[in-house]
């Protein structure tokens, strides 16, 4: 699959992004492909997640268009920026679950939503909606009963998987995961890399996930964008990485961790 | 595909605010259902209205799309009808299908179970021994602090000093004008009601002991001690429980630092040495209310007021109220402490233990005043 002639579904172009006097992003351009799994890197403090919020619409850039799905996300049309937000789901970092709420209820939100501002033909009643919420808790790999559990009952592992959940409610076109992996262990770490991977294929999904993990970008990226300098500097895939040799890109694919994320992934 | 018999029932529906939702219709042909175009969530009443039908074949070749909430639709009626097959499944919407068919949980057959009388039962059971255990807890929590106290004085150095001051300055120091003006405020009110009784029987003067006796002894104190429990046993319970929200209070034992010490120990030994300060001054300021409207209405000079007051009033009712104070400030400090204590990790239970805590201490601290008044009585004090 080349990449130029894919479809665009998120385009940014001269993205700038500052807080006061500090400049985190400047004439920032990046496209991402229909179907595939981005994931973006960089030093801590250049602005991953500034990024991400800035796309769905967080953070008003100081300048830039950003494009998703063929819609300009930073129009002023309420009406379109809403139909925007159903077709992208997002997962922040730790899930950022409604604490009131049991997992099952915090999946069903979007869905409520489908309820109340649809069209009489997708109210959805409330048996339905509970089916959707608890399959949309399997397919994120949570165990049944997990439905009718508290976020502050969870694990910090499953906490994540109950906001992949949550982010695929809606099935959304493209879904967005801040630091999928961070505080999760080896183990579970990798299993959430197969489950991304899996969605991804399964449900034509395509994923931008902000990620410092070496083995996520192994095991579930098809294309890495490296952030620094205040925009995206190379984008590629992990073998095309290996090549750069622009200093921090060199280290950062090139150090110890690196190796060994490489080596494991080659077995 | 076959030859198409146009027997249809089309159900047909354009959508609105989303062009890639395309629509999507239904029809028999040759005994199968034939579905076409988007089976999508949002085209979902129109997917489970076609398959209401109860055909056994279902042709999914001319399908556009497929979500996995449509994959649910399919992948659910599969299992209720029984022998009913899809077919023509194209290979992306079979991905989607196959994931969602084997995320489904297999049926389950355990219906809610009903409430019968000996669950309800059960609950009032379990809401006393919740409450009986709560009052065991509180009394824990008053060992607690005595406890660590005791350690305190033996080892000076090991007592948060800083926190202590912090928190009376927190506590006595800007409370003093609310519990001021509200003392001042029942002066004038008592002195005002006082003084239209009293005229009917021209015992004006009385008003004075009227005034005296009862804020000296019931109202002063007790009035600066709910507004206190409004005050600080919900400030507690907030700071500790964010705190224990945190995991700030986990933090602390893994450091070696023992939270009741810091935390529990400075509050409620704030709320002891301010709280009888804090009556005084409602006492006081109680008694200028009174005297002033004294004044206004009844032409009671201030001297005179004075004089009657130091004449007729005994001192031992000062005492009477005062000595009640420490007692109502272990009440609000316990229960608030011990209610931050017991916030969960979520939002909610800060909440809600916030507002437990203002009502159990008010609550108490008036339960407590009225054994103290049966207590005096029978002592003839």
């Amino acid at each position: 699959m080349s990449g130029a002639e894919r479809e665009v579904v998120i385009r940014l172009r001269g993205i700038r992004n500052q807080f006061g006097t500090q400049v985190v992003h400047d004439g920032l351009d990046l496209d991402v492909y229909r179907g595939e799994v981005l994931g973006v890197v960089g030093g801590s403090g250049t602005g991953k997640s500034v990024l991400l919020r800035t796309i769905v619409g967080l953070q008003e850039p100081a300048a830039g268009e950003i494009e998703v799905l063929g819609v300009d996300a930073r129009t002023h049309d309420e009406d379109k920026r809403q139909a925007l937000r159903r077709r992208w789901g997002v997962m922040f970092q730790d899930g950022a679950l409604f604490s009131s709420l049991t997992v099952r209820e915090n999946v069903e939100v979007p869905l409520r939503d489908v309820a109340a501002g649809g069209a009489e033909t997708a109210r959805l009643d409330d048996e339905t909606r509970h089916a959707l919420a608890d399959l949309k808790i399997a397919l994120s790999g949570l165990p049944p009963f997990a439905g009718d559990k508290y976020p502050s009952e969870l694990s910090g592992g499953m906490r994540k998987r109950a906001g992949l959940a949550r982010a695929l409610a809606l099935d959304p076109d493209i879904v967005f995961l801040d630091e999928p992996t961070a505080g999760l262990d080896p183990i579970g770490a990798a299993e959430f890399d197969r489950l991304i991977r899996r969605l991804s294929r399964a449900l034509g999904l395509t994923v931008f996930m902000v990620t410092h993990d070496l083995d996520s970008l192994h095991a579930c990226c098809d294309r890495i964008a490296v952030l620094a300098e205040k925009k995206v500097l190379v984008t590629g895939t992990m073998a095309e990485m290996l090549e750069v040799d622009h200093p921090w890109v060199h280290e950062y694919f090139h150090g110890p961790r690196a190796r060994a994320a490489l080596a494991s992934a080659a077995e | 595909m076959g030859s198409i018999a146009d027997t249809t029932a089309e159900a047909h529906a354009a959508r609105r605010d989303d062009p890639a939702d395309a629509a999507f219709s239904s029809r028999e042909v040759d005994g199968a259902l034939c579905l076409r175009g988007a089976a999508t969530l949002s085209n979902l009443a129109e997917l489970q209205a076609a398959l209401q039908s109860g055909a056994r074949r279902i042709d999914l070749s001319d399908l556009s799309r497929l979500d996995s909430a449509g994959a649910w639709a399919l992948a659910t009626y599969r299992r209720r009808v029984e022998g009913a097959e899809l077919i023509g499944l194209k290979p992306p919407h079979a991905d989607i299908f196959e994931t969602v068919d084997t995320a489904l949980a297999p049926p389950e057959d355990d219906p809610a179970p009903r409430r019968s009388m000996a669950d309800r039962l059960e609950g009032i059971g379990r809401a006393v021994v919740g409450s009986a255990r709560t009052g065991g807890e509180l009394i824990a929590y008053l060992g607690i602090f005595l406890q660590r106290l005791a350690v305190s004085i033996r080892h000076p150095s090991r007592f948060h000093l800083t926190a202590l001051v912090h928190h009376c300055q927190e506590v006595g120091l800007k409370a003093v004008p609310i519990v001021a003006l509200m003392a001042f405020l029942i002066g004038i009110v008592l002195a005002f009601q006082g003084s239209t009784q009293l005229r009917q029987f021209g015992a004006e003067v009385f008003v004075v002991d009227l005034i005296a006796i009862s804020v000296l002894r019931e109202l002063g104190i007790l009035l600066t001690a709910i507004i206190v429990a409004g005050r600080t046993a919900s400030s507690y319970t907030a700071a500790i429980g964010s705190m224990k929200m945190r995991e700030e209070v986990d933090a602390m034992r893994a450091l070696g630092v023992d939270p009741a010490h810091a935390l529990i120990v400075p509050r409620i030994l704030a709320l002891l040495l301010m709280l009888p300060i804090l009556g005084l001054i409602a006492n006081v300021s109680g008694l200028i209310g009174g005297m002033f409207m004294s004044w206004i209405e009844l032409g009671i000079s201030p001297a005179m007021f004075r004089t009657r007051l130091v004449e007729g009033t005994d001192i031992s009712h000062v005492f009477v109220g005062l000595v009640k104070a420490p007692f109502f400030a272990l009440i609000i400090g316990i229960v608030g402490c011990h209610a931050g204590m017991q916030v969960k990790g979520n939002a909610e239970s800060l909440g809600m233990m916030t507002s437990r805590a203002v009502v159990a201490a008010i609550f108490m601290v008036i339960v407590a005043d009225a054994l103290f008044s049966i207590f005096f009585a029978e002592l003839g004090i």
